[in-house]
């Protein structure tokens, strides 16, 4: 036999090792040598914590006592593992696109990011959880005080050595649980040392078995006939049992929290799922393929009485196999210790987000506001919660005296652990659920559960009374908890899991019909549904890289796809990084949140990239707030962009007006230019030689006269410049009054033909058509011979023909009247149409008479009579039209 | 298939089978279920002297454990099969994306 | 040296009166109207002194001063300018340009002889 010394410091031993791993899976992780760390086998090994002691010492035990049934805990979790591109997929998706930490956080998270459901599935989880922890404990004293030889027996103190196993788990969790805060929760150290169990416990199991049919019972043939002759021999599942065990197992797989954090939380890479999918169901079989054989020779060999729940060591120890039977020791020790790290783990984590850090964070009265040491405060609550959960798994076993058979608690557990399931996969796949469906169903499962689950456990007649069994609660009939409704007759289990969960999904429905759930529900709801479209698959998902790539699209909601990408393009160019993302570095985080307190406020950007970086240094309750600020603020930057677009639009129509106002001003300059030159000219001239006049001595009379006549033609020029400016400057005004007359068109043409030919200069020929001239004319018929006046003396001083000749034709063109002056002089330069009509417009002025104002002048007059005045390019000559108002013909 | 048809029907045929292929892995754990709830019609030992003679435990073993290897092989199968196409499998996730 | 001075000017009476006033102190006074052909007309006559028109039909006094100082035999040639436009903005180009001296219109005769007389003494 060996000795219980011996079998201590061989699992201490074993303990070591187990440190060693994970140290050194560490330090791998944290140089980025970890690569190995998460291969699909690691993710698949992990998975196996699912086999806990239960497994390796209950499964013998129950199938000593029940046959075949205990398979079905194994066939649940194969067909949903089978059937990963169902359920499981879309879970290890929605868990790690919005980095749940655990079933609370996912449940919270779907449900508007409600603590309440938080704490109140953290609460369901701690005493549906804590009694398998006990169980585990239980387990591993029971297994030691195998080895103690009977009479010795006192000197093993059960309640010391859980005391202490618990101790060490309490150690080992604290260790490599809390050893960094990573915004994943991922542990590396853990996960390998958890593989590393199972590949001991899956060994330490085949072994025993390969001993019992190859060694005890001499081959599979023999096996097969001693099973059949034994008192399991025969075919006796309970049918409900069979379907109900099953499905609670498959159930129980997807919501038990230790399942979740291997699962989800440490998943790596989605496609590992794809790998365990047939890889964990390979596990599983291997692990149950030895259970039947070996109830049925411990059954055979051992006397009476005997503990089948502890066949996997006495049957070695009784064929005198102590090797083997310290390698089966170990196996057990492997199951329990990875299973109380794993689901101490993700309870601490609910326990520690959800119930520890709000209360924590109230107290301090500084809600959203985050300051440097929560990381600290963070890690101490994770650890303080891990103790508390071992402490009350140790005090549960110290109370409850181990009794009970392994395998009742186990599935009690299991019962309770499946109330969630409803809450979690009716939010990932119906976006009607509601929180307040969510609660109620979670509620009233926990409230059966307990009811028909849990303390009927104890027995009658210890926690519920005798006569709460058999009259019901409160002496109601239909209230009694293995008989609910007066329905009699179902198996105990099969009427606590088709009972709770048929309440639960039924007030979960119910309670989601006629409730509405608040913005912030509904857009998680639709991003949990819709997983698959708003995320991309997520391959080789590497921390830093996640980092990055979150940061971007958080970056993008705020300051819009381009500014986001320009800002990390530009950053990932800085760094000498290839393509879009850089790194996290801390001065670009800086940055980052710079640029985003742009746009929604220092307090906000700070809050949500802790959020993405720090992971869970911020509360469920800082999310909503950033959640409700964020629609605040999205309210207020829609205002600021439509006062904007009206700003824009003003300060356009401002610039307009400016550029008009410039062009007038430069046009006025122009202006005021030519008129100092218009005015100069002959004011140089007339001070030139009047000042001739009065300093020469003894000029002649004739170059007296001379001078003289210039000096006044040059006044009469400057009379008649300012005559045409004043008369300008009145029709441009508007403020001419138009002398309405009733004429004849011939007459006001004599007129101005007799006023030009007045002139000194007589050498102009004008042919008219008297015959067309009849036309009667109402309007200002002075104006119009002034426009006339001003075209024949144009023609007059312009025309440079020999026998110059000016052609008055009067016209009928589209029903209004026109009078073409035809001369047959230079056509005016192509150049120079465009300004034939603008002030000071003078083309080839040499002898300085004009201003170059009447063109102008004649354009005003009659836009004013409401005519027009047009130009044509002849082949020889130039051609002045003269449209008359429709009116006045 | 006329000769310039064979290139786009390959790949056609190609991504076909993959849907076929995933349909499958759908409808595998359908297939575990039904096989498994067989065992809710066998005849057992508690249901009394008329009915039939209960399985044998080792049938009942065996027929258990064969329906398992064979979800097991299939989900492996399936999973091999529907690889993507380049690299080496899903155990090099770093060499797809850089 | 001779006194042989050309204005280029448009206006018929500004030439008159200049024409009196140079001839009077013995100036041999060539007159040219056109701006586009004025600078041949300088390079043909290689006058003493030229008195140029700010604004000339074809081709503006500025432009003609400008090419004018671009040759080497003419950097040192004497040119008054004279403008009717009266902006200052004219004089600075026009100083740019290598104006000898600039006047406004309407000038005093005294001031243009005086003008003139500077011209002539500096050039010698």
């Amino acid at each position: 036999m060996a000795s219980i010394n011996q079998l201590v410091a061989v699992s201490l031993g074993y303990v070591a090792f187990l440190f060693a791993i994970a140290f050194f899976a560490e330090r791998a992780a944290v140089r980025g040598r970890g690569g190995w760390l998460r291969s699909p086998l690691v993710y698949t090994l992990s998975l196996s914590i699912y086999c806990t002691a239960w497994t390796f010492y209950g499964a013998v035990g129950y199938a000593a006592r029940s046959g075949m049934e205990f398979v079905t805990i194994y066939l649940g979790p194969s067909l949903v593992m089978i059937g990963w591109w169902w359920a499981l997929r879309k879970l290890v998706r929605i868990g790690r696109v919005h980095r749940a930490t655990s079933v609370a956080d996912l449940i919270s998270a779907r449900y508007g990011k409600s603590n309440l459901l938080a704490s109140v599935v953290t609460v369901m989880a701690v005493i549906g959880v804590t009694p398998y922890i006990a169980l585990q404990l239980q387990s591993v004293t029971l297994s030691l005080s195998i080895f103690s030889p009977p009479e010795t027996a006192g000197s093993l103190n059960q309640f010391q050595a859980a005391f202490w196993v618990a101790f060490g788990l309490a150690i080992f969790t604290v260790l490599f649980g809390t050893r960094n805060l990573n915004a994943n929760e991922r542990h590396d150290g853990v996960v390998i040392a958890i593989a590393v169990e199972a590949v001991v416990k899956l060994v330490a199991l085949l072994a025993v078995g390969i001993f019992v049919v190859w060694g005890i019972a001499g081959g599979i043939g023999p096996m097969m006939d001693r099973i059949d002759s034994s008192p399991i021999g025969e075919w006796n599942m309970d049918r409900s049992r069979w379907v109900a065990l099953t499905a609670l197992s498959a159930a129980a797989f997807l919501a038990l929290p230790r399942m979740f954090q291997v699962m989800v939380v440490e998943n790596e890479d989605e496609r590992h799922l794809q790998i365990a999918s047939w890889a964990f169901p390979l596990y599983l079989m291997l692990m149950s393929l030895f259970v039947v054989p070996i109830a049925v020779i411990g059954l055979d060999l051992l006397p009476a009485g005997s503990n089948p729940d502890l066949f996997v060591l006495t049957v070695p120890l009784a064929e005198g196999r102590v090797g083997l039977a310290t390698l089966s020791f170990l196996g057990g020790f492997s199951s329990a210790t990875s299973m109380v790290i794993v689901a101490t783990l993700a309870l601490s984590t609910m326990v520690s987000n959800h119930v520890v850090m709000p209360v924590w964070l109230n107290a301090r009265a500084e809600g959203a506001q985050v300051s440097g040491d929560v990381r600290d405060v963070v890690i101490l609550s994770r650890r303080a919660s891990i103790l508390m959960i071992i402490g009350l798994g140790y005090l549960y076993y110290r109370f409850s005296g181990g009794g009970a058979a392994l395998a009742a608690i186990g599935l009690i557990s299991f019962v309770g652990v499946a109330q969630f399931l409803p809450a979690m996969f009716g939010g990932i796949f119906w976006r009607g659920a509601t929180r307040w469906g969510a609660l109620a169903g979670l509620l009233v499962g926990f409230a059966v559960w307990v009811f028909c689950s849990l303390l009927p456990s104890f027995g009658p007649g210890t926690v519920l009374s005798v006569a709460t069994f058999d009259g019901g609660l409160w002496g109601l009939g239909w209230l009694r908890p293995q008989a609910l409704f007066g329905i009699e007759g179902i198996d105990p289990t099969v009427h606590a899991v088709v009972w709770s969960l048929t309440l639960n999904i039924t007030a979960f429905v119910a309670v989601s019909l006629v409730t509405f759930p608040d913005p912030l529900e509904r857009l998680q709801g639709a991003q949990f549904v819709n997983v698959f479209d708003h995320s991309t698959q997520a391959r080789g998902w590497d921390a830093a890289l996640a980092t990055s790539e979150d940061l971007m699209i958080m970056s993008q909601r705020i300051l819009g796809a381009d500014e986001a990408q320009r800002l990390f393009r530009a950053e990932a160019n800085r760094q000498g990084m290839p393509g879009q993302l850089p790194e996290p570095t801390q001065g670009f985080l800086q940055h980052l949140e710079r640029e985003l307190a742009a746009s929604v406020g220092a307090a906000t950007a700070h809050a949500m990239i802790s959020q993405l970086v720090g992971g869970a240094s911020v509360s469920v309750q800082d999310l909503m707030a950033v959640a409700d600020e964020s629609a605040q603020i999205l309210e207020y930057s829609n205002q600021l962009e439509a006062k904007s677009a009206e700003l824009t639009q003003t300060a356009g129509k401002l610039r307009e007006a400016n550029e008009k106002l410039t062009a007038l001003s430069v046009q006025k300059d122009a202006f005021l230019s030519q008129i100092s030159h218009e005015l100069r000219t002959p004011m140089t001239s007339i001070r030139s030689f009047s000042e001739i006049l009065r300093d020469t001595e003894g000029l002649g009379q004739v170059e007296k006269t001379k001078y003289a006549s210039i000096i006044h033609g040059e006044a009469i020029r400057l009379t008649r410049l300012l005559d045409d400016l004043l008369d300008l400057s009145v029709l441009e005004n508007g403020q001419v009054n138009l002398n309405l007359e009733t004429g004849k068109l011939g007459d006001v043409l004599e007129q101005a033909v007799m006023a030009t030919q007045a002139g000194p200069s007589g050498a102009l020929t004008i042919r008219r058509r008297h015959v067309n001239e009849g036309v009667m004319l109402s309007t200002d018929l002075d104006r119009l011979s002034q426009v006339f006046i001003n075209l024949i003396s144009n023609a007059q001083k312009y025309c440079d023909a020999d026998a110059p000749r000016l052609d008055i034709d009067v016209r009928d063109g589209a029903g209004r009247t026109e009078v073409a002056f035809h001369d047959n002089g230079t056509p005016i330069a192509a150049e120079a149409h465009a300004l034939i009509f603008e002030k000071f417009a003078r083309l080839n002025d040499q002898d300085g008479s004009g201003a170059g104002l009447g063109l102008a002048i004649c354009r005003e007059i009659m836009t004013r009579l409401g005519g027009d005045i047009t130009y044509h390019a002849e082949a020889a000559g130039n051609t002045f039209v003269v449209h008359l108002p429709a009116q006045a013909a | 298939m006329t000769e310039q048809g064979p290139p786009p029907i390959f790949l056609e045929r190609r991504s076909y089978r993959r849907r076929r292929m995933m349909d499958a892995l759908r409808l595998l754990p359908v297939v575990g279920v039904l096989l498994w709830l067989l065992p809710m019609f066998w005849p057992k030992a508690s249901d009394g002297p008329a009915a039939p003679a209960p399985l044998a435990m080792s049938d009942a073993i065996v027929y258990v454990f064969c329906v398992w290897v064979a979800l097991i092989a299939g989900g492996a199968a399936l999973w091999w099969a529907l690889r993507p196409p380049n690299g080496d499998g899903p155990e090099d996730p770093a060499r797809e994306d850089r | 040296m001779g006194k042989h001075v050309l204005l280029v000017e448009d206006e018929i009476n500004i030439i008159e009166a200049i024409r009196f006033l140079l001839s009077r102190e013995g100036w041999q006074v060539d007159t040219h109207s056109d701006g586009a052909t004025a600078l041949a007309m300088i390079r043909d006559m290689r006058p003493d002194l030229v008195v140029l028109d700010y604004m000339l039909p074809g081709k503006s006094g500025l432009d003609i001063l400008t090419e004018l100082r671009a040759d080497p035999e003419f950097t040192s040639l004497p040119v008054l300018m004279l403008t009717a436009r009266g902006q200052s903005r004219d004089r600075e180009m026009a100083e740019k340009a290598g104006v000898s001296r600039f006047m406004t219109k309407p000038f005093s005769n005294t001031e243009v002889m005086t003008a003139v007389r500077d011209l002539v003494q500096l050039a010698q």
